[in-house]
């Protein structure tokens, strides 16, 4: 997917003047965060699951190479082919080949977002082959020729109406808001695709070393459809995904579902293993297991490597007020909120995503949601002080930091600054003690007025107020 | 060197290791997997399995029947066609065909499921109390198709056969089939979506109804 995270602050304005993309985000706000209290309150251990997945996602992420070895060697044991990508550009240029090489036309495809980072579709279309994404999020996205802006509920800034204008476009059928009956036509047209495709495309939330599974979790089972019925079946996923037994996948799951969308179980849970058996009346002949490097080897080992912890639930971003505002759109690539702020800038540079880890306004709230109890408000605070490091950020910020650094580390300079400050900002508040501007931040007051200061800092209150008698010595 | 040892040398030498990944450090690997250590159970997996199974299904909206023997299957299961308008020609798996479904008024047909079957009918590997799942391993005659294409899913499964949580289920295919089948499939409830302004329909590209018929 083309990188516009450069645009991040630009786009954020106008998102916020949005009026359908501010509807739709309003409604969805309270389900995501309500729906996972309520599912995680059922589950008196929870705290304790998480830190157990926690260190299961370690111990993978500090012995990858043996882990993705031992994935390879069973799943090649049941007759799956393991392909490896470094690039974006290698792993399109192997899924084409498979493609091409089985003369495939039709491919269905279930939600992958490493195939939206890789540009999957475009690569495959431009060798002629028809792609349809089967996900219903990803289906209208795919009408609309638009990215996600949610890793789990991808359409989520689209209203009903856009939708149906989408549909009515498309399938020439007649036009009806009732999302049922929107969600009936869309099976419908979906249908003949799913039993007509000679290659499935999945991504997989996991991939399982011990067996040497690849799996996905749904709730519409159109992965399971993409997985079952082509006579290929290609997975697409990252190289971080593998996890040691199917006991760690019962643990992992007892969180995703809850987490992403406050449900207990997700509907789907289909682990795929191997290719059609003798005697089987369906399933795939051919299983291809792409795993894609495409940035993930520079977290190994790093102070951010915590982040390839993450399960792709997308609570940090349901929680972030920032996401909550602005939408995933606004962020320019494949991941929105806290986890893309820490990803994005890793996987497409810094010098490209740099406002990204300065969204945020450090409430931590994503980090407690975390389910893998990723430090998202540290690993983002680490790309700011690299940032300031590489003289990556605006000159006027970094020299404001280094003013403000100059002030804050000499006590003197800093109580007798303030002092004159204060003074100087309580007059400038006038009779209403209301500072309506100010210099060189008019951005920010054009939108709030801030009361004026008494005239005095905090410390002089606070030293009068040590110099008079407390309560406890008047009784 | 191809792109495996690329990615493989790389991560080896951003975690600080030497050279390629060694025999003791695979076998360290296998020897954590053999474990098969399970994590922390919450104490929802510790309640009466059938109970719990039947209370979850409600709340993942399946419906469930409870029937006397495996012989009463096919009257329950036309009971429940009938309340529901449902079509009486279903398809289903070879390991139930052998009940009498004529004289419930069910036509039978045993063979893969297609496009246009309105109703499938299946039995399962064993269920999960835990969160009221059902647990579909493939074979030459347990296909997948007939619990996704058909916008009805019946479900036989045996009380006896539900287990209190998915490592128990885990532990069973162990136990019963040594490995993992082509599609281990969980199915928990109709299959649903959210995708147009997070508004739940039930009914996405899977089954509208999920009816389970409990036998003892
Ligand atoms: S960073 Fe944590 S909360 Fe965010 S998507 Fe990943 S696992 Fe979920």
């Amino acid at each position: 997917m083309q990188v516009k995270s450069m645009h991040f602050k630009a786009t954020s304005s106008m998102k916020l003047n949005d009026a359908v993309l501010q509807a739709a985000m309003k409604k969805t706000k309270g389900k995501f965060v309500d729906g996972r209290a309520a599912a995680v309150a059922e589950i008196d251990v929870w705290q304790d699951i998480r830190t157990h997945a926690a260190s299961l996602r370690d111990r993978v992420i500090n012995n990858l190479d043996a882990y993705l070895i031992e994935f390879e060697r069973n799943a090649t044991l049941r007759g799956a082919v393991v392909h490896w990508a470094e690039t974006a550009e290698e792993a399109n240029a192997i899924i084409v080949g498979i493609a091409q090489r089985n003369a495939a036309k039709i491919v269905t495809k279930s939600k992958s977002m490493v195939s939206e980072e890789i540009s999957l579709n475009d690569a495959l279309e431009a060798v002629g082959v028809e792609v349809v994404e089967t996900d219903l999020g990803e289906y209208i996205l795919q009408l609309a020729k638009e990215p996600p802006s949610h890793i789990v509920a991808p359409a989520v800034h689209k209203s009903k109406e856009q939708v149906a204008d989408l549909f009515e476009a498309a399938h020439h059928r007649p036009r009806t808001l009732d999302i049922p009956s929107m969600t009936r036509e869309a099976r419908e047209v979906l249908r003949s695709k799913f039993l007509g495709a000679d290659m499935g495309i999945s991504g997989a939330n996991f991939v399982i070393a011990e067996t040497g599974t690849t799996l996905t979790v749904t709730n519409e089972g159109n992965a399971d459809l993409v997985t079952t019925v082509p006579r290929i079946h290609c997975v697409v996923t990252g190289i971080e995904k593998v996890i040691p037994t199917l006991e760690d996948f019962a643990t992992l799951i007892r969180l995703l579902p809850r987490s992403a969308t406050g449900q207990n179980a997700a509907n789907y849970l289909t682990l795929t293993t191997g290719l059609k058996q003798p005697g089987d009346l369906d399933g795939p002949e051919q299983m291809h297991i792409v795993l894609i490097d495409a940035g993930r080897t520079k977290l190994v080992g790093s102070d951010m490597k915590e982040m390839l912890r993450c399960i792709r639930c997308g609570a940090c971003m349901n929680h972030c007020p920032v996401y909550q505002n602005v939408g995933g759109h606004a962020y320019g690539w494949v991941y929105p909120g806290p986890m893309g702020s820490v990803l994005t800038p890793t996987y497409v540079g810094i010098e490209n995503a740099g406002d990204l880890p300065n969204a945020a306004t450090f409430c931590g709230e994503c980090q407690v949601v975390c389910p893998v109890k990723i430090p998202l408000p540290d690993l983002m605070r680490k790309w700011r002080e690299r940032q300031f490091d590489q003289a990556l950020r605006p000159f006027s910020e970094r020299f404001s930091i280094s003013v403000w650094n100059a002030f804050a580390t000499r006590p003197a300079l800093y109580a007798a600054s303030t002092k004159i400050a204060a003074r100087v900002a309580s007059w400038w508040g006038g009779k209403d003690k209301l500072i309506t501007w100010l210099p060189g931040l008019d951005g920010w007051t054009d939108g709030r007025d801030m009361p004026a200061p008494a005239g005095k800092t905090f410390r002089e209150l606070y030293a009068g107020r040590l110099s008079q008698p407390t309560r406890s010595d008047r009784s | 060197m191809s792109a495996r040892d690329n990615i493989l040398a790389r991560i080896r030498k951003n975690s600080g290791r030497e050279g390629l990944t060694t025999g003791l450090e695979l076998s360290q690997v296998r020897t954590h997997i053999a474990r098969q250590e399970r994590g922390p159970q919450p104490s929802i997996a510790r309640d009466n399995p059938v109970a719990r199974f039947i209370q979850e299904s409600d709340r993942l909206k399946s419906t469930v029947a409870e029937v006397d023997r495996l012989a009463d299957v096919p009257q329950a299961a036309a009971a429940y066609l009938k309340q529901n308008a449902l079509e009486s020609a279903v398809v289903g798996w070879p390991s139930l065909s052998g009940l009498d479904w004529a004289a419930a008024g069910i036509t039978y047909e045993n063979r893969l499921a297609c496009g246009e079957d309105m109703v499938g009918i299946t039995d399962c590997f064993c269920g999960i109390g835990e969160t009221g799942t059902l647990l579909l391993l493939s074979s030459p005659t347990t296909p997948k198709l007939h619990a996704l294409l058909p916008e009805t899913h019946l479900c036989v499964l045996s009380k006896a056969r539900i287990v209190h949580t998915m490592e128990d289920a885990f532990q069973l295919v162990r136990t019963e089939r040594g490995e993992l089948p082509r599609a281990t499939f969980f199915v928990s409830g109709p299959s649903r979506t959210a995708d147009i302004e997070q508004t739940i329909v039930i009914g996405a590209h899977g089954p509208y109804r999920v009816h389970i018929i409990l036998t003892p």
